[in-house]
Parts: structure tokens; C-alpha cells; sequence
């Protein structure tokens, strides 16, 4: 027997069941000095310790029975079970949309392996629609795996490839273009993509899930239905993302993806505009515009594609009593760029001037941010940001740190003139900057409050 | 084959339950006494009907592990349900609304669980792993229940037998329905994520009444840690009845244990009387396969008609339709149970899966009761080309749920020509029961893997096992040779003072009688008299038992010491009452004997009888009576 016929065991839990030549997925009853107990041998977590063996009773639960109890394995059998999503063709309908569905990795659809906890994605047209049937009703669909990574490994090189992908779905004349995506850093992805692909003609959608599809209270089915909605009838062409308004099954909202932001760890609703509102709020029957100021849809496939990163750039997130030494390191190590999310509005500490000075005499972009996430960089107010002007850095505006980052990559990855990569960094491409932020941009309803909780208890959350 | 026909409740026999093959198990929930839920830190317990906000969600089935969904998951699906959540910030965390993972699980509440699980004689699991357990219905807001395995292959004596504890989970508290209407379903939070635990025993009872007493015997069991909660909805259990060639059916969520007789003897008729349904329709030649239906639009045939509720329907808007089965004719006025028949299985079928939920919400042609007219049930017959043996069901609603409610119809009268579906049911207070769903499969269980699996270690058991209560029954023997009364035996057994009882008996030698009436009767008394018996400590108890043994109180003082303990929520030796010397008992009857010479003249029976008044009176919270008898018989001789 190999390896692999006892997945996960390891120490003494492993020579036990070879002891009893008893691999995974057999059917057995094992004798302990306790008692006895019947099921399925199922894989082991590889982190759990090597004193268990696990079994999956007849009543579907699952227990751990201690190795050192063990008399005898015996086997009756064995039982694998093979999984599959059910297939049904994607209906054809001449008169819907042709919606493409991009994969990088997050699971929309999925079913989870009961016994191991692997979740089995969902992705081909006929699994969605076995899983997600009503997609149906809003285009025809098509999907392609670009990539099967988990949200936090996307980089560069998948930002360059989904770019190239996007574009050349535009060339061949698709309606709209879904992304399904990690939520830990799709903000991230929204705001290169922004960048890497501009002037398209069609809605680019990013979604995903904070729950995942194999629960039934799962946001994946929803989200998914609503990204592919935008995607068939909006005439927003720009990139976004789709998640959740509120934590309720209402809605979702349609960010733009050069101020969204993920803000909370768990939630469904975790997707925020940042010091702007959204573009756009989508249910199942309508999409409801929340402001005018969006690209329109067109008819021509005239979309930019700029696909380029220089990955020698770096976030430097400031807090009191830092050393010069994170940014000199930086410098040493041959970092072509620098953001600096910053106090307030947009300081660090006299101690580390001296780092930026260096930076600045070897040709680092030094950009700054503010880590407050809402409101402006404002080196003028005070005579220690003027300082920090003399000494080369450049102010964000309200750009986020994470918008910020990859937006220097890009500029970076273009020009190595660090006043060509100023001029890119301070002409917005798609509201990264804004000139004014409207008042309502900073509505954050503060619980407890007795007015906001009347307010919200009005309301579905 | 199915000759037996059940006679009315009372006058069942065992032997006919015999008969009919009668077996019946229970799966008892109860919630155990901890400070927070099981999974989150909200506090636990804190009931209240009041709300700060709603959510809304949907459910949606998953794929089972064989790709398909599971019958309960579909018929969910189908029903396209609303679930609205009233959450108060007191008691409902983001965890409960599935916006936060869970936090690992409550060690107060597994320590107690495993004891219980060691008291059932059980096999307590050498590691935890958590399952998620589907339920499409809305109750737990993530659409599933974590819950694990930790007790297997107990048992309890029972008459001269073991009834076999199958297993025992730990699982979070679901969610309190507040309406059902409609495609909308709403539901409180307060006793969401509650830690609680299920026990299962074997299919063991061959009586309704035995149902009835093993039911209190377990939950005699774990009152008897004193580690579970009390009161309305703590304890609920599900019943599993069938019949010989029946389906084992779960009857949820029975509130109170009287009722158990009536409901399993009530779902054993209707499983009985469903085979002889189905023995009827093979004689007439309708099977499985031979079944026919159809579906006809009558919304135009009826739309005059005086019949209230299509009246109110045609009036919305709504579709009526009428769906022909072939054959039936008088089979839905087949009796099921008690006053219900065949017809209540459609209809149920109807509210629960189309949503048609306002009552009636189907009439059909073998009703002897008040519809539409004669007249107009001929023209349907005509318009569905139908011929006198069959029978008519119309149903009204909007177009979808009509639709819907017309296959489910078709459905559950075709499944009487194959048996009894397998579903699990709903009490109802006259003792009989409903449809709730389609039974759940194995299929519905999923590893949490937002959990790892927990070891229960070896000296977590010594430690829990050092401190087991004795189990009841073993003391409730041993009581009996003591002569305590026959209805103080129990209480006392599973009372949070038995173990002080033993001392006090054993140990310091204390009248068993007294002291159990003292620690059953007395509380129960000043319960009456508006006190809090709750509140009586183990401490209090022990002081009052003690001083009673020094002869500081009288039983009549005990039950005064504990009242004033209660008043002061402490035992204080101040509230003792003065000590009264022999001399000064004798002083007293003296007193009390001059005080009766200026009484009316008395026989001497009754002057003896008043005497002992007069003087009890004065002394009673410190000495028996019985002492003071004598101590008069004394003075009488001298
Ligand atoms: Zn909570």
C-alpha cells in the first residue's frame, strides 16, 4: 500500500492501521478496550496529532478513536465515494447577453468533501448551472480557468494574465465579464485591473464569497447572481466589485474598484467604498444607480490593455517609535518604490527622515498615504510634512494604501523617470484620487448610538 | 393482513400493541446549565420576545455527497422561504448570524455533557470532531447545526431490563419560530447557539406508557447533576414510532412528557391505518405504477361560486385548480388518526411545501363537509372529465404556489399506493401530529472545518469522574429501605442536596424522614408562600440539618430557620430561635395548665389535646412535640 492509502496519518497512528493493513475509505469495526465502534476510515487532518484514528459512523458523525485503545481492525469492506457536480447544459438563449466567467481560484460554486473538508469548486457552465440555475436567466455563459490559487497568492503575474484575458474577451465581443475571485485581497486585484485595463466597453465584475457555497446561508449564489446580472445588463463599464450591501439577502452594491476595501474579517457586508459611495446597488430584478459620474457601456471594443508591474515596490505601514532601518533595508534591497500609509495626515517620525533622504538620493519613489483610509494627505499643515516634501515625498491625495501599491508597481513597471511615475501616480485613471469628497463619503454608522440605532432598526441589516 | 383495527386510546392493551408490532425510541434534547453559549460568549439563557433588528436570509440547498440534493434540502428549496431573524444586541453575537467563525467550543458545557454521558453508563469519544448538521428550514441562521459525537453504547435499567443509549451529541440551540405564513417564516435568536445535548436511545419501548416513564426516568438523570436547565423549552424530546411494515417517523419537538402516550399511540394508528390504505388502493388495483392523475384549470368553471374562501380567491386574482385521482373515491375521508384523515396528509403537504398556508387550503369531493355545491362539483367532474370513482382536490392560490401545491398533491396520494413516506412530524397540542418535512438522510452531515478536532484527554475524565453523583436510581433503594415517603423518593433522588442527605443520615445520624421532609417538603411550601426555593443554598441546608441534629430546632423549627434564611438570603446562628431550658418547658405547662383550668370544662381527652396546643404554641420552633407529650405524661404522674 502507498502513502496515499492513509492520508494524513502519520507516528503511531500510521503503524496501527498498517498493523491491521486497514487503509482509509475501509469499512470496519475497530475493537478497543472501551468498546467498539463501526464506520468508514476517513484521511486525518495532516495538523492533528497521531493518537487518532477517524471514523465516520453510519449516522454520518465523525469521532476520533485513540490509537492506544485499539485491539483489532476489523474490515468489512471498503467505501470511496466518487464526486461529482451534476452537470446540466447551460441553456442557449440567442436573445441574452454572452457573459464571460473568469476563475482565479476563490470558489463561487462549490461542494465541500464531506469526509476531508476539501471544497470540490464548481466551475464549468454546466456545474454552475446545476448549482446556480438562475444565472440563466440573465445571459449565456461561458468560463475559463485562468488560475486555481488561493485568494492571498494572486500577484503580478496573475494580474498581467487576467488582463490579457479580459482584453482579448473584449476583442472577440463579449457583453460582460465576471471574475470570480478571493475575497482577502480582491480589492487589491480590482484596483490593478482598473489600472491595467482601461477604457473598457463592457462591465468588469469582480465576486466572490465570505461564506462559502457549501453552507446553505452562503452569499457565493447570490453574489454570483448579481455579478452576472451587472455583467449582462449594466451599462456600467468599469471594473468593480460585488459583494453584499448589507449582511441580510437584499442586495449587493457595486464598488469601484479603485475605492473599494475589504473591512471586516468575517462579515458578508466586509466590502466598502472608501471615501466616495458606491456606483451602484444590484438585486436580483434591478440595478439601481447611486450616482451618474460611471463609464457607460459601448459598442466598440476599444479597450486599453497595459499590463505591466515592477515588483520591487513596498508597503511601509508607520507606527510610533519606528526606526529608518525598515526603510533603509528597503532601500538596500533594491526597492524601486515605497508607500508609506502614514498618521493623520500622512506623517512618520522625525528618526526615519534620514531613510527617506537616502531614498530619495538613490531614486526610490516615496509615496505617502494616510492610514485613517478616509480623508486626504495634507503635508502643508504641518512644518514636519513640508520637511518630508524637501525630502521627495509625494502625497496621494486620498488614495488608498493598497490603490497606492500596486498603482506605483504599474507606474514603475512603465518608466523608471520618477517624473513620469509622479505624473501617473497623480493623474486619476478611475477615481483612485478624487478632487472632493462628498459629504455623504464618510457615513459610518457608529452602533449604540441611539439615533443611528433607530435609524438602522428600521431597516434589514 | 392488517386486520387490527385500533380501538380508542384508553382501552388499549399491550397485547395490542403487540399486535400491531409497536416500537418506539426517544431522542431527548436538553439544555444544560452554562454561563455562555456553546460556541460564541454570548450569555446564555436570556429569553426575550423583544428585538433590535431584523435580517433576512435565504436558504439553499448543497450538494449531498453522492452530487444530489437531499430530499429535505429540495423540498425546502421548493417552498422559497424568507427567513427573517430578530436579533437583540444582548444575546446575539455576529457568530450567530453567521459572520464570524466559531470560537471554540465551551469547555463548562462539554465537562457537563460528558458527565451525563458517564451517568448514561456511556462510552465517552476519545476526540471530538464537530459536524455541521443541514437544516434548510431557517432555525440556525448558518443553514446548519454544529454538533459532535461524545457518548456512545450506554444504557439505563429500565423495569427488569437495559434500555441502550444509542448515542449522545452536544450540539448549539436553534432558533424559536415565531410565525410560519406565507413565504415568510420568522424567527427569535435569544436561544440560538444555546448548549445543549441530544441523547438517543435504542428503539426499546413496546407501550406508549413506557415511552411516557423512560422519558422521565432520563430526564430524572440529568436533573439529578443538577447541570441543566429548567423551565419551558429546556427539555424537548422527539419520538420515533413504527409499526410492523411501517416507516420509523420522528415525531419533534414534544414540549411535555404526558403527551407522549397520545402522540406515539396516535402516529402508530395512522402508520397501521396508512397500510390498510394501502391495502385498499392494491385492491383496486391502484399501485406505484398504475397510478393516474391529472390537472385542470377551473379558475373560469368556478368563478361564481358562493364557497367563501374560492370567492376570496377569485376575488386576488388567484388560479383554482383541481387535480383528478383516479380510483380514490372516499379514500382521502380514510381515517388516519384520531378525528383526521387522509385528506390532512395533502393538505399538510400543501401548507408546508406551496406555502398555502391559511386553513382550509384544499377541498376535495369525499368531504362530507360544507363546500361548494353539488352542482358545481359536478360541473368540475365534467370540465375534468372525471368519473364517480375518483376524487376531486381543488386548491387556490397564486399561480406558482398553485402549481406547485397540485404536484405535491399528486405526490403524497401516489405515495399511499407505495407506503408510509419517510418525514418527520409535528406534535399538535389534541395529540395527534402533522407533516414537518421529508426526513433528513445521513447524507446531511459535513465536518466543520472551521473547528479542529478536540481530544478528551484521560485526566479531564478522572477529574469529571471523581465528582458523578451517585446514580438515582441506587439511591432512590436504598431511600425506600429508609421508609422516605413514596412521593419524596424521586425529588429527593435527583435533588442538588441528596448528596447532603447521605451525610446527614449516614454521618451524623439525622432522622431520614426529617430530614428528607425538610429538604423536599419545606421548599415546596415556602415555594407556595411566594419564596424562591432556588435560592435555598447547600450551605443554608447543611446549617439548618445540623442545628436541628444539635436539638437547637424543632422539624417545625427547620422549616421557620430556612423560611428567615431565605428572608435574609443567608443562614445566621441570630436567626436561631432562644433555647428553651427543661426548667422552663416545665414552667410552661405549668402556666398553660392553670390558663385551661379557666377554660370551660373539658373531657380529658380533649384537655390533653388542647394542653399540647397551648404549650406547642410557645415552644414549637424549638421542641418536638413528642417531648413535650411526655413530658406532660410526666407531670401527670407526679
Ligand atoms: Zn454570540
Amino acid at each position: 500500500m502507498t502513502a496515499s492509502d492513509f492520508k494524513g496519518y502519520r507516528g503511531k497512528a500510521l503503524s496501527t492501521l498498517k498493523n491491521f493493513n486497514a487503509p482509509v475509505w475501509s469499512d470496519v469495526v475497530i475493537q478497543t478496550e472501551k468498546g467498539k465502534y463501526k464506520g468508514i476510515i476517513l484521511p486525518r487532518s495532516e495538523t492533528a496529532d497521531d493518537e487518532h484514528i477517524v471514523i465516520k459512523m453510519p449516522i454520518g458523525y465523525n469521532i476520533g478513536v485513540a490509537v492506544e485503545n485499539i485491539t483489532e481492525i476489523k474490515i468489512n469492506g471498503r467505501k470511496e465515494a466518487n464526486y461529482k457536480i451534476p452537470e446540466k447544459e447551460f441553456p442557449y438563449d440567442e436573445g441574452k447577453p454572452r457573459v464571460k466567467l473568469f476563475g482565479t481560484g476563490g470558489t463561487i460554486a462549490s461542494r465541500l468533501d464531506y469526509r476531508t473538508g476539501a471544497v470540490i469548486p464548481a466551475f464549468s457552465p454546466g456545474e454552475l448551472y446545476g448549482s446556480v440555475p438562475e444565472l440563466a436567466d440573465y445571459c449565456n455563459l461561458e468560463t475559463e480557468k485562468l488560475y486555481g490559487v488561493f485568494s492571498e497568492n494572486m500577484g503580478p503575474e496573475q494580474w498581467i494574465g487576467t488582463a490579457k484575458a479580459i482584453g482579448a474577451e473584449i476583442e472577440k465581443g463579449v457583453d460582460g465579464i465576471v471574475i470570480g475571485h478571493g475575497t482577502d485581497v480582491m480589492h487589491h486585484t480590482a484596483a490593478i485591473l482598473s489600472f491595467m485595463v482601461q477604457n473598457s466597453p463592457v462591465p468588469i465584475v469582480m465576486v466572490g464569497s465570505q461564506r462559502s457555497s457549501d453552507r446553505p446561508s452562503s452569499d457565493a449564489a447570490l453574489n454570483l447572481i448579481h455579478a452576472v446580472k451587472t455583467a449582462a445588463e449594466s451599462d456600467i463599464a468599469e471594473v468593480m466589485v460585488c459583494m453584499f450591501g448589507p449582511t441580510s439577502d437584499i442586495y449587493g452594491l457595486l464598488h469601484r474598484g479603485t475605492r473599494v476595501r475589504k473591512m471586516h474579517s468575517s462579515y458578508r457586508s466586509t466590502f466598502r467604498t472608501i471615501g466616495d459611495i458606491p456606483i451602484a446597488k444590484v438585486s436580483r430584478d434591478e440595478i439601481t444607480p447611486l450616482r451618474k459620474d460611471y463609464k457607460k457601456r459601448r459598442k466598440d471594443k476599444n479597450v486599453i490593455v497595459n499590463p505591466v508591474f515592477e515588483e520591487k515596490v513596498g508597503i511601509v505601514y508607520y507606527y510610533p517609535n519606528m526606526k529608518p532601518d525598515i526603510i533603509d533595508s528597503m532601500i538596500d534591497n533594491g526597492y524601486k518604490g515605497i508607500v508609506i500609509a502614514g498618521t493623520g495626515l500622512g506623517h512618520v517620525n522625525k528618526p526615519v527622515y534620514p531613510a527617506l533622504k537616502r531614498a530619495q538620493e538613490k531614486g526610490v519613489a516615496v509615496y505617502m498615504t494616510v492610514q485613517t483610509l478616509w480623508g486626504y494627505v495634507q503635508m502643508y499643515v504641518y512644518e514636519t510634512g513640508r520637511e518630508m516634501l524637501d525630502l521627495g515625498v509625494v502625497p496621494c491625495a486620498n488614495m488608498l494604501p493598497e490603490v497606492a501599491y500596486v498603482k506605483l508597481g504599474w507606474a514603475l513597471g512603465q518608466t523608471s523617470d520618477l517624473e513620469k511615475v509622479k505624473e501617473i501616480m497623480l493623474t486619476p485613471i478611475n477615481g483612485e484620487t478624487t478632487e472632493r469628497e462628498p459629504s455623504n463619503g464618510y457615513l459610518i454608522y457608529q452602533g449604540g448610538l441611539p439615533e443611528v440605532e433607530e435609524f438602522i432598526s428600521k431597516y434589514r441589516k | 393482513m392488517k386486520s387490527f383495527i385500533f380501538k380508542p386510546f384508553e382501552e388499549m392493551t399491550p397485547e395490542d400493541y403487540a399486535v400491531v408490532g409497536f416500537k418506539s425510541g426517544l431522542e431527548i434534547h436538553q439544555q444544560l446549565l452554562t454561563d455562555k453559549k456553546l460556541f460564541c460568549r454570548c450569555p446564555a439563557g436570556k429569553y426575550s420576545e423583544e428585538y433590535d433588528a431584523e435580517i433576512l436570509r435565504h436558504m439553499r440547498p448543497t450538494l449531498s455527497e453522492l452530487g444530489e440534493y437531499d430530499g429535505t434540502a429540495l423540498m425546502e428549496f421548493k417552498t422559497k422561504k424568507e427567513i427573517i431573524y430578530r436579533i437583540k444586541r444582548e444575546t446575539v453575537c455576529t457568530y450567530e448570524m453567521d459572520d464570524t467563525p466559531p470560537f471554540l467550543i465551551n469547555d463548562q458545557a462539554l465537562d457537563i455533557a460528558i458527565k451525563i454521558g458517564m451517568l448514561y453508563n456511556c462510552n465517552i469519544v476519545d476526540e471530538l470532531h464537530i459536524a455541521r448538521k443541514q437544516y434548510l428550514d431557517g432555525s440556525i441562521p448558518t443553514g446548519f447545526q454544529r454538533t459532535a459525537i461524545f457518548a456512545l453504547d450506554g444504557w439505563i435499567p429500565y423495569k427488569d431490563r437495559k434500555i441502550e443509549i444509542v448515542q449522545m451529541s452536544i450540539e448549539e440551540d436553534s432558533c424559536r419560530e415565531v410565525s410560519d405564513v406565507g413565504h415568510y417564516r420568522t424567527y427569535l435568536t435569544d436561544r440560538l447557539g444555546m448548549p445543549l445535548i441530544e441523547t438517543v436511545t435504542g428503539p426499546d419501548m413496546k407501550t406508549p406508557q413506557e415511552v411516557a416513564e423512560v422519558n422521565e426516568l432520563c430526564s430524572a438523570l440529568v436533573r439529578s447533576t443538577g447541570n441543566v436547565r429548567r423551565g419551558i423549552g429546556a427539555a424537548r424530546q422527539d419520538v420515533n414510532v413504527s409499526v410492523d411494515g411501517g416507516t420509523r417517523i420522528e415525531i419533534k419537538g414534544v414540549p411535555r412528557i404526558p403527551m407522549i402516550p397520545l402522540l406515539t399511540y396516535n402516529e402508530a394508528m395512522r402508520q397501521w391505518n396508512l397500510l390498510r390504505l394501502r391495502e385498499e388502493l392494491h385492491k383496486r388495483g391502484i399501485t406505484e405504477n398504475t397510478f393516474e392523475s391529472k390537472t385542470e384549470d377551473i379558475t373560469g368553471i368556478i368563478k361564481s361560486s358562493h364557497y367563501l374562501p374560492l370567492q376570496e380567491a377569485i376575488d386576488k386574482g388567484y388560479k383554482i385548480k383541481c387535480v383528478v385521482l383516479r380510483g380514490y373515491k372516499d379514500l382521502l375521508h380514510w381515517q388516519t388518526q384520531t378525528d383526521t384523515y387522509f385528506s390532512r396528509e395533502i393538505s399538510d403537504r400543501v401548507r408546508v411545501i406551496a406555502c398555502l398556508t391559511t386553513i382550509p387550503n384544499i377541498i376535495h369531493s369525499d368531504s362530507k363537509g360544507d363546500t361548494i355545491t353539488s352542482a358545481e362539483w359536478q360541473k368540475i367532474k365534467k370540465h375534468a372529465n372525471a368519473t364517480n370513482d375518483d376524487t376531486l382536490v381543488i386548491v387556490w392560490g397564486d399561480e406558482r404556489d398553485t402549481s406547485t401545491a397540485c404536484k405535491e398533491i399528486i405526490i403524497r396520494a401516489k405515495e399511499a399506493a407505495i407506503g408510509i413516506p419517510s418525514e418527520t412530524r409535528q406534535a399538535l397540542s389534541d395529540g395527534t401530529n402533522g407533516f414537518e418535512r421529508i426526513l433528513p438522510g445521513a447524507d446531511r452531515m459535513y465536518p466543520d472545518t472551521d473547528l479542529p478536532p478536540q481530544k478528551i484527554t484521560k485526566e479531564r475524565l478522572e477529574k469529571l469522574k471523581a465528582h458523578l453523583p451517585e446514580h438515582f436510581w441506587e439511591r432512590e433503594k436504598w431511600y425506600k429501605e429508609l421508609g422516605i415517603p413514596e412521593d419524596t423518593i424521586r425529588p429527593l433522588a435527583i435533588s442538588k442536596f441528596a448528596d447532603l442527605f447521605k451525610k446527614a443520615v449516614g454521618g451524623w445520624n439525622i432522622n431520614p424522614k426529617a430530614a428528607a421532609v425538610a429538604i423536599i417538603q419545606y421548599p415546596k411550601r415556602l415555594k407556595k408562600l411566594g419564596y424562591d426555593p432556588n435560592l435555598i443554598t447547600i450551605e443554608m441546608m447543611t446549617e439548618i440539618l445540623m442545628n436541628y441534629k444539635a436539638g437547637l430546632l424543632s422539624r417545625w423549627g427547620m422549616f421557620i430557620a430556612l423560611k428567615k434564611s431565605l428572608q435574609h438570603g443567608k443562614f445566621y446562628p441570630e436567626l436561631l430561635p432562644r433555647p428553651i431550658l427543661k426548667e422552663e418547658l416545665l414552667s410552661i405547662i405549668a402556666l398553660k395548665k392553670k390558663e385551661l383550668k379557666k377554660m370551660n370544662p373539658l373531657s380529658g381527652e380533649k384537655k390533653q389535646k388542647v394542653l399540647m396546643g397551648l404549650v406547642m404554641n410557645e415552644v414549637k420552633v424549638n421542641i418536638e412535640g413528642k417531648v413535650v407529650a411526655e413530658k406532660i405524661k410526666s407531670m401527670e404522674h407526679k
